[in-house]
């Protein structure tokens, strides 16, 4: 796994509470990991600050998984 | 409309000198003084350097790490003491109408903890503004009574009530109003703070209102001593379930004493300042007695607000000797605030928790750390001085005075038929 994804899962952890093990890359923050609205807003800002990136509301709307949070900032991280 | 009458059901604390409701109650009347050097942050440059705080707290005892940091510690505390007072009044367990259930919550000051927590981290930054999304919910004072409702999904009236240092007993009032005008049969109320923080510190101590005996914390807090230099700043929570009376009964409640009265008035006088003739605190005894429709010398124990400060014990004692007269000698006088510290908005609840538990046991709970007499004050009066003194208590008053000159009183009475 890439440096950039195991941070991300340290986040997800650590800001949802969740297990390592739930944490897959077909995970949803809201259906699968028992985030709410905030959370999720939290979760992205914990990734902008991590990465140094500002990820605009609208791209932001499209990152619901484990997975797909791991390659937007794959391809966006500084 | 005739008014319902209101009763208590539960009782819940979490103090600097007990945890529970047992153990505050235990406690008090063993004298012991919650005081001690400040450990949640490093006070070395403060005028002050102690207070008392909740003793050896850590949210994960009472919640899970996720569910606990989404709530500031304000609110952490006003839900632990809900719940011990809801578990205690087996609200849950007896299947209580939940629509008909109403959590009315007390906070001077809200998430003081969170709101200095970002505004520094904001400082620290380069002007992005990366602010939490749980900031907001986590510092407003109404979070607390949110969360109470939230637990136990309670659906009645749902409200803060903020007025300094008498939030909570305004907490206690509304609750026994919309209990006794029908508009709810159960009330969660109570109070919480949480204010020991670099912010909450420096600023009571730029307002010259705290002890700074830091050579002797434990004997800072010293209400109607003569060398008394101001409050020690407290924290924790308690709550009372209020419930109608018919309600209780019906269900085999447990019920410790009949609420009967509630009095409010102001003291238009100065924002931060005692009046030194205390009229608005005559004003707001006359007013609770009157509403209990109870005389004076019905009265056996006065909680009083008694914080320790130079002018704010004199006027009171003022006051009562006003309004009670010759029978202000026949009553017992306490400040348990020699022993739990000041506890702002919480500082209602904590003390009519302990009203409660004066009647229940027939014991006054003491104004610790009484060396001096103070010249200006009644010596016939007495205060209750050092130890708990055993006396039949069946009507207690407890009052509450709070910053923008906020005064409210409550009456308790041991419950008859």
């Amino acid at each position: 796994m890439s440096e950039i994804a195991e941070k991300v899962k340290a986040i997800i952890i650590d800001k949802l509470g969740v297990e390592a093990s739930e944490v897959t890359p077909e995970a949803s923050f809201t259906n699968d990991l028992g985030a709410d609205s905030l959370d999720t807003v939290e979760l992205i800002m914990e990734f902008e600050k991590e990465f140094n990136v500002s990820i605009p509301d609208d791209q932001a709307e499209n990152i619901g998984t484990v997975g797909q949070a791991i390659s937007y900032l794959e391809e966006h991280a500084k | 409309m005739s008014l319902r009458r209101v009763v208590v059901t539960g009782l819940g604390a979490l103090t600097p000198v007990g945890k529970t409701a047992p153990a505050y109650w235990e406690g008090l009347v063993a004298g012991r003084s919650g005081a001690a050097p400040i450990t949640r942050f490093d006070a070395g440059k403060f005028k002050t350097r102690f207070a008392c705080e909740v003793k050896d707290y850590n949210p994960d005892d009472y919640f899970d790490r996720k569910e606990g940091r989404k709530m500031d510690i304000f609110t952490q505390f006003g839900l632990i003491a809900a719940n011990e007072a809801i578990a205690d009044a087996r609200l849950i367990e007896d299947d209580v109408d939940k629509d008909r259930v109403g959590v009315i919550w007390g906070s001077g000051i809200g998430g003081l903890t969170s709101l200095q927590a970002e505004c520094i981290a904001f400082a620290n930054g380069d002007g992005t503004p990366r602010f939490n999304p749980f900031f907001i919910p986590k510092m407003i004072a109404d979070s607390s009574s949110g969360n109470i409702s939230i637990r136990h999904k309670f659906r009645g009236p749902n409200f803060v009530t903020t007025s300094a240092c008498a939030s909570s007993s305004d907490s206690i009032i509304s609750a026994f109003n919309y209990i006794r005008l029908n508009m709810a049969d159960v009330i969660v109320t109570g109070g919480s703070e949480a204010a020991i923080t670099e912010s909450g510190v420096g600023g009571f101590n730029a307002l010259k209102a705290m002890s700074e005996r830091n050579d002797a914390p434990e004997q800072a807090s010293r209400p109607y001593d003569k060398e008394r230099d101001g409050f020690v700043l407290g924290e924790g929570a308690a709550s009372l379930v209020l419930e109608e009376y018919e309600h209780a009964k019906a269900r085999g409640a447990k019920i410790y004493a009949e609420l009967i009265g509630g009095g409010m008035s102001a003291d238009a006088y100065h924002i931060t300042a005692p009046d030194p003739e205390g009229n608005g605190v005559v004003l707001v005894m006359q007013n609770a007695l009157r509403d209990a429709g109870i005389k004076p010398e019905d009265v056996d124990y006065i909680n009083t607000h008694g914080t320790s400060t130079p002018l704010g014990d004199g006027a009171e004692v003022k006051a009562i000797q006003k309004v009670f007269g010759e029978h202000a000698y026949g009553l017992n006088i306490s400040s348990t605030k020699s022993m739990t510290g000041h506890l702002l908005g919480a500082a209602g609840a904590i003390e009519a928790v302990a009203c409660i538990l004066a009647m229940q046991h027939d014991m006054v709970p003491p104004t610790i750390n009484h060396f001096t007499d103070d010249p200006e004050l009644d010596p016939k009066l007495n205060f209750t001085f050092n130890k708990a003194q055993k006396r039949e208590v069946n009507i207690a008053m407890s009052n509450t005075f709070g910053f923008g000159g906020h005064n409210t009183s409550v009456i308790f009475r041991k419950i008859s038929e």
